[in-house]
């Protein structure tokens, strides 16, 4: 069964964002999502200084088998992007908590998120 | 619609597969990754359970000449030994199944569909026999086929095989099959072992009774390791087809399709001198220059940028749509995108340029000649 972070939070459309209180947030994909979409070829990541909105696509992911819009979990600018993950995205299956992140938001306002246990009771996680 | 579990359904769960639905039946997608195990059969191979397709026997006096009529081939031309790849049509021409037909002797065939159409294509089999004197005989259900694909599958083969019958293995040539003497559980069984394959690598298909299937699969396994052998599911099956240009029924392949625009005219034997069925169809369509001189046609498309196309994307041409994308995705092996799409006769020449429409925004692609991977021999 895939990893849920217990010390994440995560957004109903499978979106992790961290939660240490630091700003900028790290936000990245939940192992639940990376399993389910496969090995992950490309990713499409938002351009550093775009402004996301939280709930709407702001990028996407693909994979052999199927594609998936990215989903911003919160609002703000985007400061920084994970160029690594871009050029290897396998890693986004290999560690989606860790070198696996996607990109990092100066946070303005939060969209709907859940904690560990209920995405993980949600979507069949193991935490 | 219910979920029929192969013989093997128990080997996969322990292998930690991901199961899909296919066809009716509950298959494994993948084992761990399908990427790894794309690229161990084209470098090494690969272990699949095909146990979900059909197996149909055709036997009797009458067997050549019904399987002449009932299908789009001219089956009595194939020598015992051989297989070929036919299709079942409608009185349409539209597309039934694609399979294939092992002639085992001068009257008995086997009968290969797929999963989803393998009841389908009994029954019209059993219809089609009026008349003949031949018996249908389906054994889907107590028949299980593992398929070893990949460079190192005559190797792996060889180990589960007397020495004494190396040379059958060996001499087997592509579209062939033999009865050949493996070794499942400590006893040496008789099996068709049949050169085919869905991956575009050298492989081998075993038809065997669902009973041996788990000690098969486990002895494959156990001597196949020390050659790369990794088990592999219907995700790497499917990526493993397409860049092999081989069409999929259900995407490529349909009932409103026919064969010409799906570039499977060669298989059509409107030479044989018997009628089948399809033929007045088939016979007219051909004339008309559907599917090759108007219309669409099948072709390959190959991904300028790095998104991929995906089924039923329109295709744009200055952006009109010319096309559909029936499949597509990232190839493993050749490291762009691949896909087979209809498009209009007019813009299906190798060279041209296309977009696809990718959610919205429209991505080049350029039409290329089939296959998009042939392996080196």
């Amino acid at each position: 069964m895939s990893k849920v972070a217990p010390e994440l939070q995560y957004s109903a459309e499978h979106e992790w964002i961290s939660t240490d209180g630091s700003s900028p947030s790290t936000i990245g994909v939940s192992a639940v999502a990376a399993d389910a979409l496969g090995d992950i070829v490309y990713v499409d990541l938002p351009e550093v200084g775009a402004t996301v909105t939280a709930g709407e696509p702001c990028g996407e992911i693909e994979s052999t088998k199927s594609v998936s819009d990215l989903y911003a979990p919160v609002t703000g600018e985007v400061t920084e992007v994970n160029t690594a993950a871009v050029d290897d995205p396998a890693v986004i299956n290999s560690d989606p908590y860790g070198a696996g992140w996607l990109f990092k938001v100066a946070v303005e306002s939060e969209g709907p998120l859940l904690t560990a246990a209920e995405y993980a009771a949600a979507n069949g996680g193991e935490l | 619609m219910t979920e029929n579990h192969t013989a093997l359904y128990g080997e996969h769960q322990k292998a930690g597969a991901s199961f899909t639905d296919f066809g009716g039946w509950q298959m494994p997608l993948k084992y761990s990754s399908e990427l790894a195990e794309h690229h161990a059969v084209r470098n090494a191979a690969g272990l699949f359970d095909l146990s979900h397709m059909g197996e149909v026997w055709v036997s009797g006096p009458d067997a050549a000449a019904f399987l002449d009529y009932a299908l789009a081939g001219k089956l009595s031309a194939v020598a015992v030994g051989k297989a070929k790849y036919s299709l079942i049509c409608n009185a349409d021409g539209g597309i039934i199944d694609d399979l294939i037909s092992y002639r085992r002797s001068d009257d008995k065939y086997l009968v290969v569909p797929n999963a989803g159409n393998a009841a389908t294509v009994a029954a019209l089999l059993a219809e089609r026999a009026a008349g003949f004197d031949v018996r249908v005989q389906d054994v889907s259900g107590e028949t299980s086929l593992i398929a070893v694909q990949g460079p190192n599958a005559e190797a792996i083969l060889l180990t589960l095989v007397p020495a004494g019958q190396h040379p059958l293995v060996k001499e087997l040539k592509y579209y062939a099959a033999v009865e050949v003497g493996i070794t499942v559980g400590g006893t040496v069984h008789e099996l068709l072992l049949a050169r085919t394959g869905y991956t575009g690598e050298d492989g081998f298909e075993i038809y065997l009774p669902n009973a041996d299937a788990p000690a098969l699969w486990q002895a494959l396994l156990a001597s196949g390791t020390a050659h790369g052998l990794i088990p592999a599911g219907l995700a790497a099956r499917d990526s493993l087809r397409l860049e092999a240009g081989m069409p999929l029924y259900g995407n490529e392949l349909s009932l409103d399709g026919h064969p010409y625009a799906a570039g499977l005219g060669p298989v059509v034997s409107l030479a044989k001198e018997s009628d089948f069925v399809g033929r007045a169809a088939l016979a007219a369509i051909k004339e008309s220059g559907e599917g090759t001189t108007t219309g669409r046609k099948l072709v390959g498309l190959k991904g300028v940028g790095r998104r991929a196309a995906r089924g039923h994307y329109p295709v744009l041409k200055d952006g009109v749509v010319i096309g559909e994308v029936t499949s597509g995705q990232p190839s493993p092996t050749l490291g762009y995108p691949v896909a087979l799409a209809y498009v209009d006769v007019a813009h299906a020449e190798p060279g041209t340029l296309l977009d696809v429409d990718l959610r919205g925004k429209a991505e080049p692609f350029e039409v290329v000649a089939l296959p998009f991977y042939r392996r080196q021999k």
